[in-house]
């Protein structure tokens, strides 16, 4: 079975977790939807690594993993920030800010 | 080349967890169902000829990251359940036909182009990773590092909480107990002095008389304390043996 089928699998993954974003209004689970928006885009660097037959595509996948580690550290702790404020995580919430 | 039923199992290991996230009211269990989605792509990661990427997948992310989630959930309240009222009209149908709308186009896309797969595979093993990325892509590694400090210290920052109070020494914790008619000194610990050095024995004062104090409050709520009088007579008879005159007791 050829890696293209990963990327097709990929794009299946994308799809649902943007559908997350978009749909939740818990704001932890619209970030776990980006989280899998983040790891559906490492698989097609990783299948499009295999592809091509060299080790660059899995370098990226490596760095982004990393920065998605720090940017879930910073979200996670705007979350608890925005909850403290608030008492609640709700994503609509936060748009009654605006006078 | 990949086995099909590895392909199948990875894509259900994947795609019917990840539909939790919409569908899922508990965000709980979709936490637990993400985490089973970062295992099948560690497989996949495996499968594509990148041991490393999958071993950092199931540490990184199974480990770290998504126990983070939990945590944060705990934080927050793990009963939270999402108002289900919609602020913007038709916005869950819109988001749903954007959604799927988004994976066709991919899909369409990528079956519309041709790849030309390579027979040889570098393996992604971690001595070749380590070669690439302390060689060619040793400042990336570097702008990481400060990347990754500078996201601790804004978590520190972000969570810290300033004090509301000024924080109570020893010294005033202790005058706000006396004010408040504490016992300046310990309570006798039950049993000393006592013959049976229990938790159900009450101490005895120099006079030989029981100090209930001495027993927990909880031991005499439920009766199971031995009250002391047993000693108490026993005492009288030492103390005669000691020529004590009668009436001190």
């Amino acid at each position: 079975m050829s890696p293209v089928n990963f990327v097709y699998l990929a794009s299946v993954l994308f799809a649902i977790g943007a559908a997350a974003v978009l749909l939740r209004r818990n704001a932890i689970v619209a970030f776990m939807g980006v989280e899998l928006m983040l790891n559906a885009a490492n698989l097609t660097l990783v299948a499009f690594s295999r592809m091509i037959g060299e080790i660059n595509g899995q370098i990226m996948a490596f760095f982004v993993m990393v920065v998605a580690a720090a940017e879930v550290v910073v979200g996670l702790a705007i979350i608890i920030a925005v909850f403290r404020a608030r008492q609640s995580i709700s994503l609509d919430e936060p748009s009654e800010l605006k006078g | 080349m990949i086995s099909p039923v590895l392909f199948w199992f990875v894509a259900f290991i994947t795609v019917i967890p990840a539909l939790a996230l919409i569908f899922s009211r508990r965000p709980v269990h979709v936490a637990m169902a993400v985490v089973l989605v970062m295992v099948g792509l560690a497989i996949s990661y495996v499968a594509l000829d990148a041991p490393f990427l999958g071993a950092v997948q199931i540490i990184v992310y199974t480990g770290a990251v998504m126990m983070l989630f939990l945590f944060t959930l705990m934080l927050v309240g793990v009963d939270k359940r999402e108002s289900l009222k919609e602020t913007i009209t038709g916005q869950r149908w819109i988001a749903l036909a954007l959604a799927i709308g988004l994976g066709a186009l991919l899909i369409s896309v990528v079956s519309r182009l041709t790849f030309s797969v390579s027979e040889r595979a570098t393996v992604g093993e971690p001595t070749e990773v380590a070669g690439w990325l302390f060689g060619d892509y040793v400042l990336v590694v570097e702008v990481l590092g400060f990347l990754l400090i500078t996201a601790a210290v804004g978590a520190l920052v972000l969570t810290h909480v300033p004090r509301l109070f000024p924080k109570r020494t020893q010294a005033e914790i202790q005058a706000a107990r006396i004010a408040a008619g504490a016992d300046p000194v310990n309570k006798a610990f039950p049993g000393f002095y006592a013959r049976h050095n229990a938790l159900d024995a009450p101490a005895l004062d120099p006079e030989g008389n029981p100090i209930e104090d001495s027993v927990s409050r909880v031991l005499r709520a439920r009766n199971q304390t031995i009250d002391g009088s047993e000693f108490k007579d026993d005492n009288k008879a030492r103390r005669r043996e000691l020529g004590a005159k009668e009436d001190d007791a």
